[in-house]
């Protein structure tokens, strides 16, 4: 009988140590994050670019994450059931990189409470969804005192993608910028209507070089502008990563995409308990924009540039601060008067000077 | 030695019956050599593309959601196919149909009840007729070929409809994001099964299509005709139909059809319009066409079976890590397949070796 | 460089892949055999192209390595066609879900990779010749192998022995077969030729339009090259002539687009595809013309019966 309670007894205890020793590996288990990208890791711009971000996150955490990923979800019923799958699949962070997957974020996440979701540049929050977006036009500013700088035309041409707020914010920063230098600067604006068709691209600088301009830069994804660029013998800007092999003595910087800082601390909050929703728009003082070198320009204009940058960075500088004209020539920003977020992230209108018209 | 086709007296029965089967199974070979070579598991990778996708109840609902419109569109084009008129812009028709129908939510977003989304299912099926009437009227009139400029009107519709989503109809509340207002409950294609998933009726839209097409072609003097022209030109004209109304007769079925599943799509599925709505699903229904070997009830199955590979194609990125690329090859050697195994149906392959050619021409 | 210089230049290279391949379709066609594939085989082209000119570093390896796998890649469906008698649109559609979705997966390690540039030639005095020295004496290779192409092909299809022939087999299979002509063997050179220009084609848009490689480079080229065929309505000449008009609508309209005037930029996107339309009304109305070279057993499998 002794005998028999003893052996209850250690097996109890054994029964508390296994216990308690899954708790431990409970508490070590690995967090699952799934990522939902637009297009293939491979597009070489934006996709790329939140790919390397969870590359980071899986180098810097290391056995504490899992990471999984769907590429070239189309926006739409399948974003639906795409994110929907990884929640099912135990991933506890979601990240959804597109603009157009911001409602079948909100719908997903209703159903599964205890997954945390960040969606990228979009507007809708909830509970479990926090939104997250970068100031790319900070680097746009730079890249217009350093177009201003270089150019002898007095002339950049802009490839933009799609007319939507983030690209029309880039094309006024990229203006004020150079007006800084030069108020008579000229931006010359053409439409790809795609993130990524290389050969349209290519036309589009080729075209636009032959009008005139000497320095191009571009809101679309594929590296094509740069080596029409550098095939003419003129200077560019890079767009998403450092496209500097595509052109060596062409690139002037980029803007690049640094996701992986804020993948990190996302995730790490995950896993020690400490996520909340929240709504940022970061830009380079939180690392989100980070410049390529500055490469193929005189000293003066690389030190006017680092000097632009650091101002933007502590703070000194904000690109819209008025006095601001809208392209119409009616006052837009009242002297030393700041645009507030809310105008930043919808802008749909040109500041004076620019050399086109918005197609609305 | 080479292969040599004798033509059956008559269509086989038999293989009429195993050719799709045979498809299948020599896709599923095929699969299997492919993720080999890719350095997966062909047996894990196989289940993942065609089992895993069917143990849920919720991915199952996925599935008929994803193959509503392939059916739909498929079915029209199966009309198409049989009269010998190539409608590659179904994809074009499709926008159009969900243009059409987004008239009323986004136009009209107060005017709200139960009358609204059967009339915005017809406003869809007008207009997806409307936009292929443009190809058949070209042909008819102008002898066009109708293959190039259905599928140039595509490119025109998706851009289009981009400028509508970008400009007039976007969303003013949306920080000027290309998207317009979501619609309004009266204009939502409701839930068939709300607890377990969300398809919507969509799904039996196309199945009902699928019948009334299928009964039309093998019920009814226009089905016979369409079959006629079919096989001869000639025959049909000698047997005194007209060319001209039958080419608009199966446009105008595929282009409505076509416009039914858009609307379906952009209602039931997504709930506004987008500057993209389809992933190319005009021109995958083109591969469900055949596989259903252009009869309506075999698309259904066909369409099934399609869906199922884009489902499997997630399924196994997350489980094996297999790119997006292997779906699409994979569809690419189904359809290779589907139409090799075709053959066996109408001929009888003789395999010539060159001393048996040299005899026989001897002899 | 002046701008009318650089502007033609521009459209060149716009149009080049465009004629390449649909000169090559229309050796096909003109057999009888409608091969939808062309986007596939241009896009498989353009991947292998890039790769071997990558790992040799040579772009004149690359140009040969994209002719032979485009003609490869149209040997599938020589093969279900002819051999199987299988349906040539679906067969052709087949081919190209296949290539876009092989070439993806093909080229995944090669994207970001900067490519070998095939160099534009240069000859000291003729290529520094005002206005028309750079067009005539200052191009990329492939733009004169796509000239000489032309005059090629239109010397082969109506000058030659061989080239009657072909369009025997492509008028009327079934007497071609009768007169002891070769059509199944006939039907495969013209396929194999179709393949080896759409490859060539893609070549020239991973060497010489963009030096670079990714997924769906092609964007729809294989498509227009195939309307051109029907454009022209089966003659060589009027391919070229056809491919430059295109060229000129897409380069003009991001012109128009940098000189700021305001139309929706969706409207100036589809100006060519409209345009396409428009022109394939005008000249298939003219029912006699188009008759005349409209290969009559286009599209129709044969199978000689014994």
């Amino acid at each position: 009988m002794k005998k028999m309670i003893m052996g209850l007894a250690v097996a109890a205890t054994l029964g508390v140590t296994s216990i308690a020793a899954t708790g431990i590996a409970f508490a070590a288990e690995k967090l699952k994050v799934g990522f939902i990208y637009i297009g293939p890791p491979g597009d070489f711009g934006w996709t790329y670019q939140h790919d390397q971000g969870r590359k980071e996150m899986e180098k810097v955490l290391g056995d504490q994450v899992e990471t999984t990923f769907l590429e070239s979800v189309p926006e739409g019923a399948d974003a639906e059931r795409s994110i929907e799958r990884l929640a099912r699949a135990g991933n506890k962070l979601i990240f959804t990189t597109s603009f157009g997957y911001m409602d079948s974020t909100i719908k997903v996440a209703q159903k599964f409470p205890n997954v945390k979701f960040e969606h990228a540049t979009g507007y809708k929050t909830a509970e479990n969804v926090s939104v997250y977006n970068s100031r790319f036009y900070e680097g746009r500013y730079v890249q217009g005192v350093i177009a201003a700088k270089m150019s002898k035309a007095g002339v950049a041409g802009y490839i933009g993608s799609f007319p939507i707020p983030e690209v029309v914010q880039g094309i006024n920063a990229f203006m004020l910028g150079a007006q800084s230098v030069n108020p008579d600067f000229k931006v010359k604006v053409i439409w790809a209507n795609s993130w990524f068709d290389p050969g349209k691209e290519a036309d589009a600088a080729k075209a636009l070089v032959d009008q005139g301009v000497d320095i191009i830069t571009q809101h679309t994804d594929s590296t094509a502008p740069m080596q029409v660029a550098s095939e003419r013998k003129i200077k560019a800007f890079g767009q998403a990563s450092d496209m500097i092999k595509f052109g060596p003595e062409t690139q002037l910087t980029s803007i690049v995409d640094n996701w992986g800082p804020y993948y990190i601390e996302r995730a790490k909050a995950v896993i020690d308990g400490s996520w909340k929703s929240h709504n940022v728009f970061e830009g380079m003082k939180e690392g989100l924009v980070v410049m390529a070198p500055y490469t193929n320009m005189p000293d003066d204009v690389k030190k006017l540039a680092e000097e632009t940058q650091a101002k933007i960075t502590s703070g000194e500088l904000k690109p819209f601060t008025g006095p601001l004209k809208k392209q119409d020539g009616s006052e837009w920003l009242k002297a030393g008067e700041t645009a507030d977020d809310k105008t930043i992230l919808s802008m749909n209108f040109y500041v004076a000077g620019v050399d086109d018209k918005l197609p609305n | 030695m080479r292969l040599e086709l004798v033509r059956r007296p008559q269509h086989s029965a038999l293989f009429s019956a195993l050719s799709p089967f045979i498809a299948l199974f020599l896709t599923l070979i095929a699969g299997a050599i492919l993720f080999t070579i890719l350095g997966k598991n062909p047996l894990a990778a196989l289940y993942s593309y065609f089992v895993e996708p069917l143990t849920e109840v919720w991915s199952i609902h996925e599935l008929l959601i994803k193959a509503a419109p392939l059916i739909l569109i498929a079915v029209g084009l199966s009309v198409c196919f049989l009269s010998n008129n190539w409608n590659i812009g179904a994809e074009g028709q499709f926008i159009a149909g969900g243009i059409a129908g987004s008239i009323l939510p986004i136009v009209f977003p107060d005017f709200q009840g139960w009358y609204v989304l059967p009339l915005m299912l017809l406003l869809g099926m007008a207009g997806g007729a409307a936009y292929a009437t443009i190809p058949a009227f070209l042909k008819v009139r102008f002898n066009t070929n109708e293959i190039l400029t259905s599928l140039m009107l595509v490119y025109v519709a998706q851009l289009f409809l981009d400028w509508l989503v970008r400009g007039p109809w976007r969303n003013p509340q949306g920080y000027n994001f290309p998207e317009t207002i979501q619609f309004n409950a009266s204009a939502i294609l409701p839930e068939i099964w709300t607890a377990s998933g969300r398809a919507h009726w969509g799904f039996i839209l196309a199945v009902l299509a699928a019948f009334a097409v299928w009964f039309t072609l093998s019920r009814t003097l226009s089905g016979f005709e369409i079959k006629v022209f079919g096989r001869s030109a000639r025959a049909g004209r000698f047997a005194g139909f007209s060319a001209g109304k039958l080419t608009f007769f199966a446009f105008l079925i595929s282009g409505a059809l076509a416009g039914l599943a858009g609307i379906a799509e952009v209602s039931g599925a997504v709930g506004q319009l987008r500057t993209s709505i389809s992933p190319g699903y005009g021109f995958t229904a083109i591969i469900v066409a055949f596989l259903g070997r252009l009869n309506p009830l075999g698309i259904v199955a066909a369409g099934l079976v399609l869906a199922l590979t884009y489902l499997g194609g997630e399924a196994a990125q997350i489980s094996l890590g297999v790119s997006e690329k292997s779906a699409r090859i994979f569809q690419g050697i189904m359809l290779f397949f589907i139409l090799a195994s075709d053959t066996l149906i109408y001929y009888r392959i003789r395999i010539v070796s060159r001393l048996g050619d040299a005899a026989a021409k001897g002899a | 460089m002046t701008m009318f210089e650089a502007i033609v230049l521009t459209i060149a290279t716009a149009a080049t892949p465009l004629l390449i391949a649909a000169l090559g379709e229309l050796i096909v066609e003109r057999s009888g055999v409608l091969n939808l594939g062309v986007e596939g085989m241009m896009i498989m082209g353009a991947v292998s192209g890039f790769a071997a000119a990558q790992m040799t570093g040579s772009a004149w390896l690359g140009l040969v390595a994209a002719v032979l796998a485009g003609a490869a890649f149209s040997l599938l469906f020589g093969f279900l066609t002819l051999t199987l008698a299988t349906n040539q649109v679906a067969t052709g559609l087949a081919l190209t879900l296949l290539g876009l979705g092989a070439s993806a997966m093909i080229g995944e390690s090669f994207v970001g990779l900067p490519g070998v540039r095939m160099e534009s030639i240069y000859i000291q005095g003729l290529t520094d010749f005002p206005y028309i020295g750079k067009i005539l004496f200052g191009q990329d290779p492939i733009f004169y192998l796509s000239i000489l192409l032309t005059i090629g092909v239109a010397w082969f299809l109506f000058k030659t022995r061989a080239g009657l022939t072909l369009r025997s087999v492509g008028d009327n299979h079934a007497s071609a077969h009768a007169l002891g002509v070769p059509v199944i063997r006939i039907r495969y050179l013209a396929v194999l030729f179709g393949g080896a220009c759409a490859g060539l084609a893609g070549a020239q848009l991973s060497l010489v339009y963009v030096p670079q490689w990714v997924e769906n480079m092609s964007s729809g080229r294989g498509w227009i090259a195939l309307a051109l065929v029907v454009f022209a309505s089966w003659r060589p000449w009027r391919i070229l002539a056809g491919a430059y008009l295109f060229g000129a609508v897409t380069i003009g309209q991001l012109h128009a687009q940098a000189l700021g005037i305001g139309v929706p930029s969706q409207l100036m996107s589809a100006l060519p595809y409209l345009a396409t339309i428009i022109v394939l009304v005008l000249i298939s109305r003219n029912k006699r013309l188009t008759l005349i070279n409209t290969p009559t057993s286009l599209g129709k499998a044969f199978v000689p019966d014994r």
